[in-house]
């Protein structure tokens, strides 16, 4: 196949997206657009790209992730002439749990960023996908999604809401050339753990999430923890009994 | 705050690290931020990249590449890039780094700050060589290039300047046409010092890459393998790639020891003679063997090593060689991984830069504390009478006196430097 991989990345300043596009640069020519807040940062991201390889076409865009008629209208316009083969929807943001139950209003925002508004570009893309007949969507979630914990349950219940939205997309595409593929990263050394990472805690590389990321994309592996041993400790933290949960600090 | 170690794992004290990210906000990030002093990959062995108590601005981040002229293998990059990363991406393309240490795993900058060298020194010079411009951020805010065209003098304190005259923020390299991963190579066995600096000779003008280990367990009477290799004639099929191991834990002790080294020496001497001859081999594997095994500096237990890496003039170089092993061997603390190479004349262009024509020796030693200082000192001695240094990146005690008798020129970098730099090492060495 000579053709190249066209590629949406949604949040495309992510550390994690950016790293996964740096895989995808190495494998061969591809076309990206690189979808962000951020534009100046993205720009820089892409004029990266473009000197890593020398058979890329990288573009910037950048709209207004919580607005339904932006995605709706957006994904049409990537999918109407040709279409896509990988959307990775990547945004998010670690919202502090205090400040969430201190003010609703930064609940609400903090579901909306990081759980209403991947599903709206997931179903957008489903669409599309469903209708060009083949495609990947990777979403990615976290391991916070797994159990609800009071440092971190307005974060991890958004992630949870895209959790059983990929399995039911899942359920959907059976059987199909469309993949949907949920990404759980346990912590990942980025911009957005920047104060765990000061305060010496040990996280993953984001240069293996990123490859863990990219393979079960190619995969279309349903649900991939990344790193692998996350599968084997959120099995454990489900199971554990609500007394025994409830007594942890964790 | 957070324990920091280099690579020579002697210390873990307490530092401030922040995390560079964004280039453009840069000199704001930096203004005021001093004593702190620049992290690459933290893989040099010392007291260069730390800054206890203080703060270290890490560059991981600043990894992105600006521009590549493909005509020109031209490079501009971030100085937190790793050397690793550029060749992933070049020698596809049909261009690759001039220069590259004994690891792949260090940054643009570090590789910069110490003007590193590989087993090609005798065709290219070192690192700095091959820097056309860099672009210093300072903890006043200021922002300045430098290069060999436009402020030579701050370039020349620059390269090699272990991150006193400022952050590194971007570089543009001058990459150099390469064919391919592969490299034509020959291991040759030999009995003595001079056999070995007759070999090293004959390499030079016919052999890109050169570089010998040494089984230093032995003494002036030493034995080693001869390592040289050329690009491959024959580019054709892919490398495997490497099966990656990890040294998981920190062993309590060193695995290296009295009774263990003899017999890996041993070992791998005849390991090596063995399976000697031509034969084609990937250049990462044959260049970095020790980047397929993750952390290995933890083999050495949880004191930590020490690398002593030295060089000496050509002219009194085979005599002091053989003191020093002799020394060595006397004191029974012999070394697992001995390298020995021959450093070319190519003038290196830092104030404070390592290479000098003349044979350079490195040999790790685990911390046994007293004991192990005082082998060194036995070993200054015969390097200062030999009018040789020893090599920053790899130091973590060197006594001043021994650096400015081996660095003549470093009272010249004080006008260049950044106030607000300051490292562990500046300090010992340096005063502040
Ligand atoms: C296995 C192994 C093999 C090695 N083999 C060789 C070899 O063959 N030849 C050789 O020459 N060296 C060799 N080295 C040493 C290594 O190449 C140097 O120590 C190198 O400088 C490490 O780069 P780093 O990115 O880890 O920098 P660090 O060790 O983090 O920092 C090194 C110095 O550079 C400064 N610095 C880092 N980034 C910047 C920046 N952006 N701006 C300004 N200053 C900066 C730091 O302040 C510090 O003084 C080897 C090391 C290892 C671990
Ligand atoms: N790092 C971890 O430990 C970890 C663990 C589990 C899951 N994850 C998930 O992995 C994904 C990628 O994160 P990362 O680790 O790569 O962190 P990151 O580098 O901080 O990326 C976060 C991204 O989300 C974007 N974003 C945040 N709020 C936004 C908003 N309101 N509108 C538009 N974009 C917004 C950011 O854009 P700006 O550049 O404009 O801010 C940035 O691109 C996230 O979904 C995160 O939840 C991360």
């Amino acid at each position: 196949m000579n053709q190249k991989k066209r590629i949406v990345v949604i949040g495309a300043t992510s550390a994690i997206a950016e790293h996964c596009c740096r895989l995808w640069m190495q494998r061969g020519p591809v076309e990206l657009i690189l979808v962000a807040r951020n534009v100046a940062l993205a720009e820089r991201i892409a004029a990266d790209l473009r000197a890593r390889s020398g058979q890329a076409e990288v573009s910037v865009e950048t709209m207004d992730f919580l607005s339904t008629p932006a995605i709706a209208d957006s994904v049409a316009r990537w999918t109407s002439q040709m279409p896509v083969d990988i959307a990775l929807i990547a945004h998010g943001v670690l919202s502090p749990q205090q400040p969430c139950q201190d003010d609703i209003e930064k609940t609400r925002e903090s579901v909306e960023v990081n759980g209403v508004s991947p599903i709206l570009f997931a179903e957008a893309f489903a669409g599309a996908m469903e209708r060009a007949g083949g495609g990947t969507i990777g979403m990615i979630g976290s391991v916070a999604g797994d159990r609800g914990r009071r440092i971190n349950y307005v974060y991890g219940a958004s992630k949870a809401l895209m959790d059983r939205y990929a399995q039911g997309m899942q359920h959907r595409f059976a059987g199909t050339a469309i993949k949907v593929v949920l990404i759980k990263p346990g912590p990942t050394d980025t911009p957005m753990t920047a104060d765990q990472k000061a305060r010496g805690r040990r996280l993953a590389s984001v240069e293996s999430v990123a490859q863990g990321t990219v393979d079960a994309i190619d995969r279309g592996t349903a649900v991939a923890y990344l790193p692998r041993k996350w599968q084997l400790i959120m099995f454990v933290v489900r199971a554990l009994p609500d007394f025994i949960f409830n007594r942890l600090n964790i | 705050m957070r324990p920091v170690s280099s690579w020579g794992r002697l210390s873990a004290e307490p530092h401030q690290v922040t995390a560079l990210s964004d280039i453009a906000t840069l000199a704001d990030e930096l203004h005021g931020k001093g004593p702190a002093i620049p992290l690459g990959r933290g893989r040099s062995y010392g007291d260069a990249c730390l800054n206890p108590g203080g703060t270290l601005l890490d560059t991981a981040r600043l990894d992105r590449f600006h521009s590549f002229d493909p005509e020109m293998g031209r490079l501009v990059c971030e100085a937190g890039v790793q050397l690793r990363d550029i060749q992933r991406f070049m020698v596809p393309r049909g261009w690759g780094l001039p220069v590259i240490p004994g690891t792949q795993h260090v940054s643009v900058g570090g590789a910069i700050a110490n003007d590193v060298h590989g087993k090609n020194h005798h065709r290219v010079g070192s690192f700095g060589n091959h820097v056309r411009n860099l672009t210093l951020v300072r903890t006043d805010g200021g922002v300045v290039d430098c290069g060999p065209g436009v402020r030579p003098d701050l370039f020349a304190a620059t390269v090699g300047g272990i991150g006193l005259t400022g952050l590194i923020a971007t570089a543009e390299l001058q990459l150099q046409p390469v064919t391919g991963p592969w490299l034509d190579t020959e291991i040759l066995p030999y009995r003595s010092l001079d056999e070995f600096l007759t070999l090293a000779d004959d390499s030079e003008s016919l052999w890109e890459h050169t570089v010998s280990w040494l089984d230093c367990t032995a003494g002036s009477r030493a034995r080693g393998i001869f390592l040289r290799a050329n690009p491959a004639v024959d580019q054709s099929g892919k490398p495997p790639s490497p099966r990656r191991l990890a040294v998981p834990v920190t062993p309590p002790f060193p695995l290296f020891n009295r009774l263990t080294l003899p017999v890996f020496n041993s070992a791998y001497y005849h390991l090596n003679s063995r399976r000697g001859g031509a034969r084609r081999r990937p250049f990462d594997t044959f260049l970095f063997p020790l980047d397929d095994l993750q952390d290995w500096n933890r083999l050495y237990g949880p004191r930590g090593f020490y690398q002593y890496q030295l060089v000496v003039p050509r002219d009194a170089g085979p005599a002091a060689l053989r003191d020093i092993l002799d020394i060595i061997a006397r004191s029974g603390q012999g070394s697992f991984l001995a390298v020995i190479k021959t450093f070319g004349d190519r003038a290196s262009p830092g104030l404070l830069s390592f290479p000098t024509p003349g044979v350079t020796l490195s040999l790790d030693f685990p911390n046994r504390g007293a004991r192990t200082e005082r082998l060194f000192v036995e070993l200054d001695a015969v390097v200062r009478a030999a009018a040789g240094r020893l090599y920053l990146a790899k130091d973590a005690r060197m006594p001043r006196e021994l650096f400015e008798a081996g660095y003549p020129r470093a009272a010249a970098l004080a006008k260049f430097r950044d106030p607000g730099m300051s490292s562990g090492m500046s300090r010992r060495l340096m005063g502040q």
